[in-house]
C-alpha cells in the first residue's frame, strides 16, 4: 500500500558547533524541512556518530530554526535548525568536537509541542538548559501580546541567550542561586511575584524537575494555566519502545495510566500529570559539577 | 532470455517459507521494538517488510514497570518495560485497522501471567483472521509471573506451548530466552509441544549500576540487555538450535546491519528479526533488505534460500 511518508532520518551536515558559556554548546544543522513542519517546543533525536557507540541517539529540545542566506552562487537558500546543549556525559562530549561540516543524522521534528494560550500576560519559566523549547514559542507569543521570560540558574554561566530573547521584544528577569548575575534566589520566587501582579497570566515552563514541580504548587494555587516540557530516558523517540513514560493524573496502582514523553510529550498541561511520581532523568541545571 | 538471466534481471529472490507463512523477504521487527507498526509508518512502507511483529500482547491491558525503564550501556541497552500493552481488545479495536491496509503478514506476539492466560489468547488468536500467525513469549525477563517460569523449565514450556497449539490455528512460533544454561533442551522440548517455528534470542538479563548515585539505573534493579553487544551469543544459540531441532528458526540479537542478518542465515536461520536497530535507524529494516539483495547479487546467489545454513565447518 501506498502512503504518504511524513518523515526521514536526515543524514545531514553541521553548519556550526560553538561553546556560548563554559560547558554549554550552539549547534546549528543543516535540516531541509524544518523550517515549515517544526513547531515550539518539539524536539530532535540526533545520532552523534555513524557507529555503535554510543548506540542511542540523544534527544534535544530544538532552540530555533531558520534559512541561511542565498549564497553568491545562486543557489537557493537552505534550512538549518538549532540545538543548545550541556556537555554531561559521553554524547554530550563527543558532540563538543565535532565541527564544521562534520555528518551528523538527526531524526525529527518529534513529539507534541506548546499549545499557543490567549492569555492577557505569558509567562514563560527557564530553568538552565531548560530554555531551549521556550525561544520558538516566544516567537510566537511576542506576536500576540506580552511575553515575559523568568531565567533561572545556579550561576551566571547557567544564563544562556537572554539577549535573542529580548531581541523578539521578550522581557527578562534573571536570577542565579548564587547572584553570580541577575537576581540572587530561585526563579520560583520571581514566578510568585510576577503572578501578584498578573494573575490571568499562562505559564510555560521547562527546567528541573524540582524547579518544575514548584512552578506546579505556585500555579495550581492560583490557578493558572501551566503547562511544562519534561525530560526522560529515551530510545526510539517515537512511541514505539515505551522506554519514556510518566505517569499520568489517572494513575494508580491498580489502574496505571502512563504517558509517552516523546510522542504525547514532551509538553504536558500540568493537569495530565501525576506530579508526586514525577523523576529527574538527570540534573542537567548545574554549574560546575565534578564528574566521579 | 534464458531462466537465469531472467533471475538476474529481477533481483535475486529474497523470499523464504516459515511454517507455511510465504515471506517475500527474511527480515521482520522483533516484538516491542517495533510498536503496533504505525509509529514506524512515517519512514517506510511497511509492505517493503517480510513480516510485521507486535508489541507483546496479553488478555488485559498491562502498565509496565516504573521509570527508568531504558539505560544505554556498552554496545547496547538495558530495558524493563515490564510488557505495557494495550491488550488484545484494544489491539484488534484500535491497531489492526491500520495494519490492515498492508499486504505483509502480520503476526502476534504475546504472553499470559497463568497457563489459562495462554490458553485464553491463544482461544482468542484463534479467531482472528488477520493474525497470520503468533509468536509466543515464554521468555520475558522482565515480569517475574509473566515467564520466566515457563521460559526456563522444558516441562513448563513444553505444557505451555502445547496448550496454545492445542488452541490456536495458526502458525505458532515460539520465542525462547537465553538465560538458561543449554538453549537446545528448551528449543527440543518446544518442539516436541507442538512449535512450528523458534526464534530466539529474547534479551539477556543484565544489571547496570550508577556509581554517583550508587542505585541501579534501572528501577527493576535488572533489565534485558539488547543490541550489538549480544549479538555473537545470539549466533552461537541460534546455530545450536538450528542443528536440533528440524523446525525453522528465526534469528535474533543484535542485527544492526546486512553483514549481520547474513551471519544468522548462513549460520541457519531461516529469517531475522531486527530490533533495537530501529531505534538507533528508522531506516535499519529497509537497509538491510536492500544488502541482503547487494550480497545475493554480489556472490552470484539467485534465491537467499542458498545462502541460509550454508555454514561451512569442515575443510
Ligand atoms: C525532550 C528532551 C529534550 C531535551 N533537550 C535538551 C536540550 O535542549 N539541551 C540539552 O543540553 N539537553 C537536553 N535534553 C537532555 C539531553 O538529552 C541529555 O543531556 C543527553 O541525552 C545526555 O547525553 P550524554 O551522552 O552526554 O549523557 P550520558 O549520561 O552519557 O547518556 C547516557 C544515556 O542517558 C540518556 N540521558 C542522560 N541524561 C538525560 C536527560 N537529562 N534526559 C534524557 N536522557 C538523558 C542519554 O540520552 C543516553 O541514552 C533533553 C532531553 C529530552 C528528553
Ligand atoms: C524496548 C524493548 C522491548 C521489548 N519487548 C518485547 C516484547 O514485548 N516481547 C518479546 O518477545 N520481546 C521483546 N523484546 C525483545 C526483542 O524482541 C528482541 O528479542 C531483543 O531485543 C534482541 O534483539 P535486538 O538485539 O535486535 O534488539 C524487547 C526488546 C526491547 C529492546
Ligand atoms: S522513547 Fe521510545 S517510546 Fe518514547
Amino acid at each position: 500500500m501506498e502512503q504518504d511518508l511524513l518523515m526521514t532520518n536526515l543524514k545531514t551536515t553541521i553548519l556550526s558547533n560553538q561553546e556560548v558559556a563554559p560547558g554549554y554548546f550552539r549547534m546549528r544543522i543543516l535540516a531541509p524541512g524544518f523550517v515549515t513542519s517544526a513547531r515550539p517546543g518539539q524536539f530532535l533525536m540526533l545520532r552523534v556518530l555513524d557507529g555503535m557507540e554510543p548506540l542511542l541517539r540523544r534527544p534535544f529540545g530544538i532552540f530555533r530554526t531558520g534559512w541561511l542566506p542565498a549564497d553568491c552562487q545562486g543557489l537557493p537558500p537552505k534550512e538549518y535548525v538549532e540545538i543548545l546543549y550541556k556537555v554531561v556525559g559521553s554524547g554530550t562530549t563527543l558532540m563538543k568536537d565535532l565541527h564544521q561540516g562534520d555528518g551528523v543524522e538527526i531524526l525529527g521534528p518529534l513529539g507534541k509541542g506548546f499549545e499557543l494560550l490567549d492569555a492577557p500576560e505569558q509567562i514563560l519559566v527557564g530553568g538552565g538548559i531548560g530554555l531551549v523549547p521556550l525561544f520558538m514559542l516566544a516567537a510566537q507569543l511576542v506576536k500576540r501580546g506580552r511575553v515575559r521570560l523568568l531565567m533561572g540558574g545556579r550561576c551566571r554561566d547557567d544564563i544562556l541567550a537572554v539577549t535573542e530573547f529580548e531581541r523578539l521584544g521578550v522581557e527578562t528577569y534573571v536570577s542565579t542561586d548564587d547572584g553570580s548575575l541577575g537576581e540572587a534566589g530561585l526563579v520560583t520566587e520571581v514566578l510568585v511575584r510576577q503572578l501578584e501582579r498578573l494573575p490571568q497570566a499562562a505559564v510555560y515552563a521547562c527546567g528541573p524537575t524540582a524547579m518544575l514541580r514548584a512552578v506546579h504548587g505556585i500555579c495550581a494555587a492560583r490557578d493558572v494555566p501551566l503547562q511544562v516540557s519534561l525530560e526522560a530516558y529515551m530510545a526510539c523517540g517515537v512511541g514505539a519502545c515505551l522506554g519514556c513514560v510518566v505517569a499520568g493524573a489517572e494513575h494508580t496502582e491498580q489502574n496505571p495510566q502512563y504517558l509517552c514523553t516523546c510522542k504525547e510529550g514532551p509538553v504536558f498541561r500540568a493537569g495530565q500529570l501525576l506530579w508526586h511520581k514525577l523523576e529527574e532523568p538527570r540534573d542537567v541545571c548545574g554549574c560546575n559539577e565534578e564528574e566521579p | 532470455m534464458n531462466r537465469a538471466q531472467q533471475t538476474r534481471a529481477a533481483g535475486p529472490s529474497l523470499a523464504v517459507e516459515i511454517a507455511g507463512l510465504h515471506l517475500k523477504n527474511p527480515v521482520m521487527p522483533a516484538s516491542g521494538t517495533f510498536g503496533y507498526g504505525e509509529e514506524y509508518a512515517p519512514f517506510f512502507n511497511l509492505d517493503e517488510l517480510g513480516a510485521i511483529i507486535t508489541k507483546g500482547l496479553s488478555l488485559r491491558p498491562k502498565a509496565g514497570n516504573p521509570t527508568p525503564r531504558i539505560a544505554e550501556t556498552t554496545s547496547g541497552m538495558l530495558n524493563a518495560i515490564g510488557l505495557q500493552n494495550v491488550g488484545i481488545d484494544a489491539f484488534m479495536r484500535d491497531k489492526m485497522p491500520f495494519l490492515r491496509q498492508f499486504h505483509t503478514p502480520v503476526i502476534v506476539n504475546f504472553f499470559g501471567n497463568t497457563l489459562d492466560e495462554y490458553g485464553e489468547m491463544a482461544r482468542r488468536l484463534a479467531d482472528l483472521p488477520e493474525v497470520a500467525a503468533a509468536e509466543l513469549n515464554i521468555s520475558c525477563p522482565n515480569v517475574k509471573a509473566g515467564g520466566i517460569v515457563f521460559g526456563t523449565d522444558p516441562g513448563a514450556a513444553a505444557e505451555v506451548v502445547a496448550l496454545v497449539r492445542r488452541h490456536l490455528r495458526q502458525p505458532l512460533i515460539v520465542k525462547l530466552t537465553p538465560n538458561v544454561t543449554d538453549i537446545t533442551v528448551m528449543a527440543r522440548a518446544v518442539e516436541e509441544a507442538g512449535a512450528d517455528a523458534i526464534s530466539c534470542i529474547n534479551t539477556l538479563t543484565g544489571m547496570a549500576v550508577d556509581i554517583r548515585t550508587r542505585r541501579p539505573r534501572l528501577a527493576n534493579l535488572t533489565g534485558g540487555l539488547s543490541g550489538p553487544a549480544i549479538r555473537p551469543l545470539a549466533v552461537r544459540m541460534v546455530y545450536q538450535v538450528v542443528r536440533t531441532v528440524k523446525v525453522p528458526v528465526i534469528g535474533v540479537g543484535g542485527i544492526m546491519r546486512a553483514e549481520d542478518a547474513l551471519e544468522f542465515l548462513i549460520a541457519g536461520a531461516r529469517a531475522v528479526q531486527v530490533g533495537t536497530a530501529n531505534f538507533v535507524d528508522p531506516g535499519a529494516m529497509p537497509a538491510i533488505i536492500a544488502g541482503l539483495e547487494k550480497y545475493c547479487r554480489e556472490q552470484g546467489v539467485t534465491d537467499i534460500n542458498q545462502v541460509i545454513g550454508s555454514l561451512k565447518t569442515e575443510g
